[in-house]
C-alpha cells in the first residue's frame, strides 16, 4: 500500500457548507487507476467521518483528473462552522493520505 | 488583430498582500490591468458590521491604501488600469474615496467609474418577485430566493437579512472602460468577471460570443485567487524556489479567448501544467457547466500546455449563453461564537487537553450558559479532519494545541465563554502555556444563503465621478 499522493495531486476549496476535491494523476497510468478505483463510493465512506452527505463524481479526462462535490462536510461551512477547517482547505491533503494499492498487486 | 491582453490579480481575498500591486507593476510596467478581488461569500456581511459601526466604511478601505501605492508609478507614465470589487457594499464612497486620494497625489486626470446594482436586499427582502422564467430547472419549481443549496424557503430567514448581491457580469464594466475609466470599482461581480470586462471593451467581442467569453472567464478564474495559480497553496508547495516571493500571475489573452498564464520573471513559486490544473478545478462543481453571468462555461474541452518557462497555455473553452438569473449571495445573523486556544504540554497532553475543554464547557453549562453548538479539539492530532487519515496516536504526542468553541443564538453566553479560558492557567494541567493573546473575541456568525434572482429585477449601472 502507498498514499495516494504518490500517484496523484489533489485541490480542495469550499462553497458554503459543501466542499470540492479535485484529484489529479501525476502520470496517464495514475489517470487511469484513479478514474477505475477513487469512486464516489469510496470517497464518501473515507469522509464519513465528517459527516459528508452524498458525493458526486465528475470526470475531467482532459486534465487527467476526478472532481469530487462533498455535501454538508464543513460542519456549517464559512463563518458558522466552529471547527478548525471551517474552509476545507484540508480535505484535498486527507484524501491523498488514503492507502492504495497501485501497480503490481492491482 | 487586436493586440493581446495582459491583465494581472494583485490581491485574492481581503486581506492578502498590500505591497502586491505596486510590486506587481514595478516588475511588468507593460500591464494593461490589474485587477483586485476583495470578496469572499461572508465578505460583505463583514463591510456591513463595519458599516453599522461607522457609515462611510462599507467598503474595503485597504484598497484606498494600494491606490495611493499606484502614485509614484502613475506619475511616472504608468498606464495600468485597475479593476476590483473593493467597492463591497458602497461602490460609490469607495470611489470618492480613491479621487481624493489620486488628487492628494497630483492625479486628478484619472478618470473614476463605478458599477452599482448589485444590492438586491430590497428586492429580495421585498418578497416574491418575478419568479425566474422557463425551463425544468430548479429555479422554477421552487419559490423565488429558495436556497441553492438545501432548496429552504426565504422566509426562514427573511426577517434576519444583513446582505443580499447579485453576481453582475462582465459588461457594465466593459461600458465603464469604452467610455474610458481608468479605475473601475464595482460591488459584487463574479470574480472572473473583473477579467472578462477588459476583454469585452478591448477585443470588442459580442456579448453573445460564448467560447471566447468562456475563455476569458477561464483566464480571470486562474488569475482571481492571486499566488494560488503560481504554487501558492500547491500540493507540492515544498519544493517550490522561493516561496518567501512568489509571483502574483498574469494573463496574457487573445482575440481567440485563450490565454497563457504566467508571472513576472524573477519573483518565485512555479506556473506549470500541474499548478494551472489545480487552479483550474479550486472550487468547481459540474466541470462541464460553471456558471458565471457571462457564459456557461465547460472545462472539458481545455488544453492546457507547458509553453515555456514558467509559461502555460490554456485554450479549447467552450461557453454556451449564460442562465437567465443572477446569482445572489445572501447572508443573515444567525447568532455568535468564539474560540479560545492553549497549548497543553506533558505526559498524556491529548488527554488533559479534553478533559481541560470539557471542565471549561461543564462549568459555563453549571452556570446557566445555553449554547446550541460546543467543540473541543486538540490539534496536532490530525483535528482539521478529525476521524480521518489520523496516522498519529493521540496518546502518543507530548504537547496539543487545546481549542475550545463555542456558539449561541444570543451574545451573553458566549461573552461569558471568553472570560473561561484563562483561568485554566492556574487551573488546568500543570504544563498548560501560551496564554499570551488575551481574552477570544466575540465573532458574529452570518449565515449564507445562496439564491437566484431574476435578471429583469437588477439594473447593474455604471457610472463616472465627476
Amino acid at each position: 500500500m502507498i498514499p495516494l499522493r504518490e500517484i496523484a495531486f489533489a485541490r480542495s476549496g469550499d462553497k458554503g457548507n459543501s466542499a470540492n476535491v479535485a484529484v489529479f494523476g501525476r502520470t496517464p497510468a495514475a489517470y487511469a487507476w484513479l478514474r477505475e478505483h477513487l469512486t464516489a463510493a469510496v470517497v464518501e465512506e473515507y469522509f464519513r467521518p465528517l459527516g459528508v452527505g452524498t458525493v458526486t463524481r465528475y470526470e475531467v479526462p482532459n486534465l487527467e483528473a476526478v472532481n469530487f462535490i462533498l455535501p454538508h462536510v464543513l460542519g456549517g461551512g464559512g463563518s458558522r462552522s466552529l471547527r478548525i477547517d471551517a474552509q476545507g482547505k484540508a480535505l484535498g491533503m486527507a484524501l491523498l493520505e488514503m492507502p492504495v494499492e497501485f501497480g503490481q498487486s492491482k | 488583430m487586436p493586440s493581446p491582453l495582459k491583465i494581472a490579480n494583485a490581491s485574492a481575498f481581503w486581506g492578502d498582500e498590500p505591497e502586491a500591486a505596486a510590486r506587481l507593476v514595478a516588475q511588468q510596467p507593460d500591464l494593461d490591468y490589474v485587477t483586485f478581488d476583495y470578496l469572499a461569500e461572508v465578505s460583505l456581511s463583514i463591510l456591513a458590521i463595519q458599516r453599522a459601526k461607522d457609515p462611510t466604511a462599507g467598503y474595503a478601505r485597504d484598497f484606498i491604501d494600494v491606490v495611493c501605492s499606484l502614485a509614484p508609478f502613475w506619475l511616472a507614465g504608468g498606464k495600468t488600469r485597475i479593476v476590483t470589487n473593493a467597492g463591497g457594499l458602497d461602490p460609490v464612497a469607495c470611489g470618492h474615496a480613491c479621487r481624493t486620494a489620486l488628487h492628494a497625489a497630483k492625479l486628478p486626470q484619472l478618470k473614476i467609474a463605478v458599477v452599482t446594482g448589485d444590492d438586491v436586499l430590497a428586492q429580495v427582502r421585498g418578497g416574491p418577485g418575478v419568479p425566474p422564467p422557463g425551463g425544468a430547472t430548479r429555479e422554477a419549481h421552487d419559490p423565488p430566493f429558495a436556497n441553492l443549496e438545501t432548496g429552504a424557503p426565504l422566509s426562514a430567514v427573511a426577517e434576519r437579512l444583513v446582505t443580499a448581491n447579485a453576481y453582475l457580469g462582465a459588461a457594465p464594466i466593459a461600458d465603464a472602460l469604452r467610455a474610458g475609466a481608468d479605475l473601475v470599482i464595482t460591488g459584487r461581480v463574479a470574480d472572473p468577471s473583473l477579467t472578462v470586462g477588459p476583454c469585452l471593451a478591448h477585443f470588442g467581442w459580442s456579448g453573445a460570443d460564448y467560447d471566447r467569453l468562456a475563455g476569458a472567464t477561464v483566464a480571470g478564474h486562474l488569475i482571481e485567487c492571486g499566488t494560488q495559480v503560481c504554487g501558492g497553496f500547491s500540493t507540492d508547495w515544498l519544493g517550490l524556489p522561493a516561496p518567501h516571493d512568489i509571483g502574483f500571475p498574469l494573463a496574457e489573452i487573445f482575440d481567440d479567448g485563450s490565454c497563457v498564464i504566467t508571472k513576472p520573471a524573477g519573483t518565485g513559486g512555479v506556473v506549470t501544467v500541474q499548478t494551472v490544473k489545480e487552479q483550474l478545478l479550486y472550487e468547481i462543481g459540474d466541470p462541464g457547466h460553471y456558471l458565471s453571468p457571462d457564459a456557461s462555461v465547460s472545462f472539458l474541452t481545455l488544453r492546457v500546455e507547458q509553453a515555456g518557462r514558467d509559461r502555460v497555455r490554456v485554450s479549447g473553452a467552450t461557453g454556451r449563453a449564460p442562465p437567465s438569473s443572477y446569482k445572489v449571495s445572501a447572508t443573515y445573523r444567525d447568532g455568535y461564537k468564539a474560540h479560545g486556544q492553549l497549548a497543553i504540554f506533558g505526559h498524556d497532553a491529548v488527554k488533559k487537553a479534553r478533559h481541560a475543554g470539557e471542565a471549561v464547557l461543564h462549568r459555563l453549562r453549571a452556570a446557566g450558559c445555553d449554547y446550541r453548538e460546543t467543540l473541543v479539539e486538540c490539534l496536532g492530532t490530525g483535528a482539521s479532519v478529525r476521524g480521518i487519515a489520523s496516522r498519529v496516536s493521540d496518546t502518543h504526542l507530548v504537547e496539543t494545541m487545546l481549542r475550545v468553541s463555542v456558539a449561541a443564538d444570543t451574545k451573553e453566553p458566549v461573552e461569558r465563554f471568553t472570560k473561561a479560558i484563562a483561568p485554566l492557567v492556574t487551573s488546568g494541567p500543570q504544563g498548560v502555556t501560551g496564554y499570551a493573546t488575551g481574552r477570544p473575541k466575540v465573532l458574529p456568525i452570518f449565515g449564507y444563503w445562496p439564491c437566484l434572482i431574476d435578471r429583469r429585477l437588477v439594473k447593474p449601472t455604471t457610472r463616472f465621478l465627476s
